[in-house]
């Protein structure tokens, strides 16, 4: 079937089978290999992406299902090369280790702070409480995610 | 890589629309709701439809709570859910949270936050896995189910609607389309479940409503998870309807509400456990369901 879905802005056409998950278009049509593909069964969280601005599970949705919506990925965070706060925070706040984790947690943070740009610590955990850190570096990205909140003027809005 | 069997898609525009579909398509369709319960079926290939009728075009039509009020100047009556209607959206009502607030202490322990942006009360309810919570929340709180077919709607009950696992009343060529809950006076709801770790499947879970009438316990509504209970916990409620509220008869009615259950020892617990934690769950939601109606009481006067 023929899917059309939004991406970072700019609309992909492609021919795809309707069993395709929203995390295999991303990365096997599109090359978009920022999204990581890792439980399969909506635990891990690593594949988040945001779909109409909300944190969704890209493995537990279809591609077919995403054609409509408005998606956004890690790599449609920094805008005109400029990083996003969030993005900045993890840097300053060694909010990464292996890095498998770090585009949902991302894509999570940067949902969270577009709706609460002054969250406590409590609603940060809560926020990524579906997302699974196996570095177990929950202390640092709260601390990034906070360090974000605290730059967010040097937001670029999209 | 888990992937599902091939299927046709079929993306639905309207509630009608997709009763076409589901008539055209006849038993091999399945609906797609949020896709949290289907999709992962389907990739372990426990579900293998040939046809799935994506309803995502129907989170606006499907997707309110409201109150329904049927006499002009009387309080409201019920409150009105619509099927795909997300648990997120369950989760921050505010006309939920002041008058059912039921649905509140159970979607806070439903999966986390990202899943709750996609799955849906009506998929839940439809895939009526015994671990699943609305279903306790709804027996409990007396919900009925608007089931639409190509010409005809009907409403049942949760006794009705729930078939066993995995099975409800949804017909060929039906599907849910709302929840009702009736609105009572002076009537309070709870629930209080116990997992493992945070957003996992129930050890075992209870949910409770209350209505008072000049302080002695109306009626009351009792409906457990995850342990192979009946709908409703009817000994519970019986020995509640017409007693004054006290924490001794709460822990009576926890009781009978463990012995009738009956859960299976399996990784999340024993037999033994669960029908423990059965009984102090029950005493804990009856208390926290009766502090409710208390205070909705008061305010009423």
């Amino acid at each position: 079937m023929q899917v059309t879905v939004s991406v970072n802005g700019e609309e992909y056409t492609r021919y795809v089978e309707p069993r395709l998950l929203l995390v295999h278009f991303l990365r096997d049509e599109l090359e978009l290999t920022g999204t990581h593909w890792g439980c399969d069964t909506s635990n891990c969280g690593t594949c988040v992406v945001l779909m109409d601005g909300e944190p969704v599970k890209s493995c537990t949705v279809l591609a077919a299902t995403a054609a409509g919506h408005e998606i956004r990925t890690v790599e449609g965070l920094a805008l005109d090369g400029v990083l996003d706060p969030v993005q900045q925070g993890f840097t300053e706040e060694h909010g990464l280790q292996c890095g498998f984790c770090t585009p949902g947690m991302m894509l999570t943070a940067r949902a969270l702070l577009d709706r609460n740009p002054d969250p406590t610590d409590q609603e940060i955990r809560e926020a990524i409480s579906g997302q699974i850190c196996r570095c177990t570096g929950y202390g640092t990205i709260v601390r990034s995610i906070r360090w974000a909140a605290e730059h967010a003027t040097d937001e670029i809005v999209s | 890589m888990q992937v599902p069997a091939p299927f046709e898609y079929e993306r639905a525009t309207s509630v009608d629309h997709a009763l076409e579909l589901l008539a055209r398509l006849g038993p091999e369709a399945r609906l797609l709701a949020g896709g949290h319960s289907l999709l992962p079926m389907m990739k372990l290939r426990l579900a293998t439809p040939e046809y799935l009728i994506d309803l995502d075009g129907l989170a606006g039509e499907l997707g309110y709570i409201r109150a329904e009020t049927t006499t002009s100047g009387s309080p409201p009556s019920e409150v009105r859910i619509g099927a795909m209607t997300r648990h997120r959206e369950l989760l921050e009502s505010e006309l939920l949270a002041g008058t059912l607030a039921i649905f509140g202490d159970a979607e806070r322990m439903i999966a986390d936050p990202v899943v709750r942006n996609r799955g849906t009360i009506g998929g839940g309810l439809c895939q009526a896995d015994p671990a699943e919570d609305l279903s306790a929340v709804c027996a409990a709180v007396d919900a009925r189910l608007v089931i639409r077919g190509c010409d005809n709607e009907r409403t049942v009950d949760m006794g009705e609607f729930y078939r066993g696992p995995y099975a409800t009343a949804v017909g060929a060529g039906e599907m849910l389309v709302e929840i009702r809950v009736p609105l009572r006076p002076a009537s309070g709801s709870a629930y209080e479940k116990v997992d493992r770790r945070v957003g996992d499947w129930a050890v075992a879970a209870a949910a409770a409503s209350v209505s008072l009438s000049h302080g002695t316990i109306g009626s009351a509504g009792i409906a457990l998870t995850a342990v192979g209970a009946d709908v409703r916990s009817t000994e519970a409620e019986e020995l509640l309807a017409g007693q004054l509220p006290s924490d001794e008869l709460f822990a009576r009615a926890g009781q009978l509400a463990a012995e009738a259950c009956s859960p299976a020892t399996d990784q999340r617990g024993s037999a033994e456990y669960k029908r423990h934690v059965v009984g102090v769950l029950t005493l804990r939601a009856l208390q926290r369901a009766t502090a409710r109606a208390l205070r909705e009481a008061q305010s009423c006067r």
